[in-house]
């Protein structure tokens, strides 16, 4: 196997800047049926805007966090309640890390 | 290739019950999952425990397994039986997903099928490719002027003839100006490739930001300690100060306080709506070690009769 070289230019999003996205790219990005989708919408775990699933709009945190949700579920076998605890348990910890990076940076 | 031992992998026996071997993958996954863990390497040793509780978890794959490695030890070289019919297999969405299986899985497992959790995709082959993902750490002057970065990336892609290579690609892209660390980066399309008609995955970079000796970052602000002595806190001073976009003269007011933020409105990481820039006012005095420097401090003492620093505490002043 010889490896090809090829070189490319490429344009990057940051995900999280990301809107309007729908429900059929939400479920690509998480490789994820539409009623996988629809049930992490009804758990309050993405809420996206508009009224019907065909309406439905995301943002790049949705996606994100569904993407995780996703991934948790199918990984560690947790349920979506258990998906949507761990998000949140993450989310707390990331601003805790964050906020004891400034303390800690304050006082070196 | 490598043999693995994927019992190893897993901390049990060989004759661990299929309870042992889920309880013990579990504890693993936990551990070592990408989106929960901050261990170094998480996403390898992630991949190696779900492939060997793939490999374990399914009864003909494990009694496959264990008939050809009985006689191996990990890391020996390890060749495939003749006979072994490769057939194509497709994936799922976790991060243990079958894209990123070891050569020696796919030698030992492609004949026996795989891809049971992959549905919804009945009557066609046709398949969006695996995301993939990676790290990448950037310093608060390249958020700010969205640098230029390369990324080398091995990947298999699809020949014409529809078979398997190995590609190695040299990308290129523009960070975006005022990313953030926890953000990520998405490039369209770089991802594994996709299965018949399917599109290729993306690739996501997860966002680290490089601790910077002067600037300290909170959300999209940015703070910075500045030393100033007491007499430009009392009196005031317009002195200079570097930050990200160039160094700025800023005025210290008469009568500052230590520790007075002084904020450069939308000067923080830029975005829709960019960030402040904060200077932290640091008291720094010099040392009273010349007879000039000590006659200041007793001249300074004795023009402040009336201040006691401690008359807040209650006790004696």
């Amino acid at each position: 196997m010889t490896p090809d070289q090829t070189r490319l230019q490429l344009t990057a999003f940051v995900l999280e800047d990301q809107t309007g996205l729908t429900l059929v790219e939400v479920c690509r990005a998480c490789a994820a049926e539409p009623e996988m989708v629809m049930a992490l919408v009804e758990e309050g775990l993405v809420v996206p805007s508009g009224a019907a699933p065909g309406e439905w709009r995301f943002t790049g945190v949705h996606m994100q966090r569904a993407r995780v949700a996703v991934r948790l579920q199918k990984d560690l076998g947790v349920n979506i309640a258990g998906a949507a605890l761990a998000l949140q348990l993450l989310e707390e910890l990331d601003s805790l890390r964050a906020r004891l990076q400034v303390l800690e940076d304050a006082g070196r | 290739m490598e043999f693995k031992d994927y019992y190893e992998s897993l901390g049990v026996t060989r004759e661990a019950t299929p309870e042992e071997i889920k309880r013990a993958y579990r504890k693993l996954a936990r551990k070592f999952h990408p989106d929960v863990s901050k261990e170094k390497d998480a996403e390898a040793q992630f991949k190696q425990v779900a492939e060997a509780y793939e490999a374990l978890s399914d009864p003909d794959k494990r009694a496959a397994y264990d008939q050809l490695g009985a006689n191996y030890r990990a890391g020996q070289e390890f060749r495939p039986p003749p006979g072994w019919d490769p057939s194509a297999q497709t994936g799922a969405a976790g991060f243990g997903d079958s894209s990123d299986h070891s050569d020696f899985f796919e030698s030992l497992f492609r004949g026996m099928g795989g891809g049971a959790r992959a549905g919804g995709h009945s009557g066609s082959f046709d398949m969006h490719g695996q995301d993939q993902h990676a790290r990448i750490q950037i310093s608060i002057e390249d958020s700010y002027q969205g640098a230029t970065r390369t990324l080398q990336l091995r990947m298999p892609a699809v020949d014409a003839g529809g078979g398997m290579r190995t590609q190695d690609k040299t990308i290129e892209f523009v960070i975006p100006k005022g990313i953030r660390a926890g953000q990520h980066i998405r490039l369209a399309g770089q991802g594994s490739p996709g299965i018949g008609q399917g599109s290729p995955g993306d690739l996501y970079l997860d966002v680290e930001l490089l601790p910077h000796r002067l600037y300290r970052v909170q959300g999209h602000d940015i703070y910075m300690d500045l030393p100033v002595a007491p007499w430009e806190l009392a009196l005031g001073a317009e002195v200079e100060a570097p930050t990200p976009t160039g160094a700025v003269e800023l005025t210290v007011p008469a009568g500052s306080a230590a520790g007075r933020k002084l904020r450069l409105k939308g000067r923080g990481l830029p975005g829709k709506t960019p960030g402040d820039f904060y200077f932290v006012l640091q008291l720094t005095q010099p040392p009273a070690d010349t007879e000039a420097a000590t006659a200041a401090y007793s001249a300074m003492a004795e023009a402040f009769p009336s201040f006691k620093p401690r008359a807040h505490l209650g006790g004696q002043a």
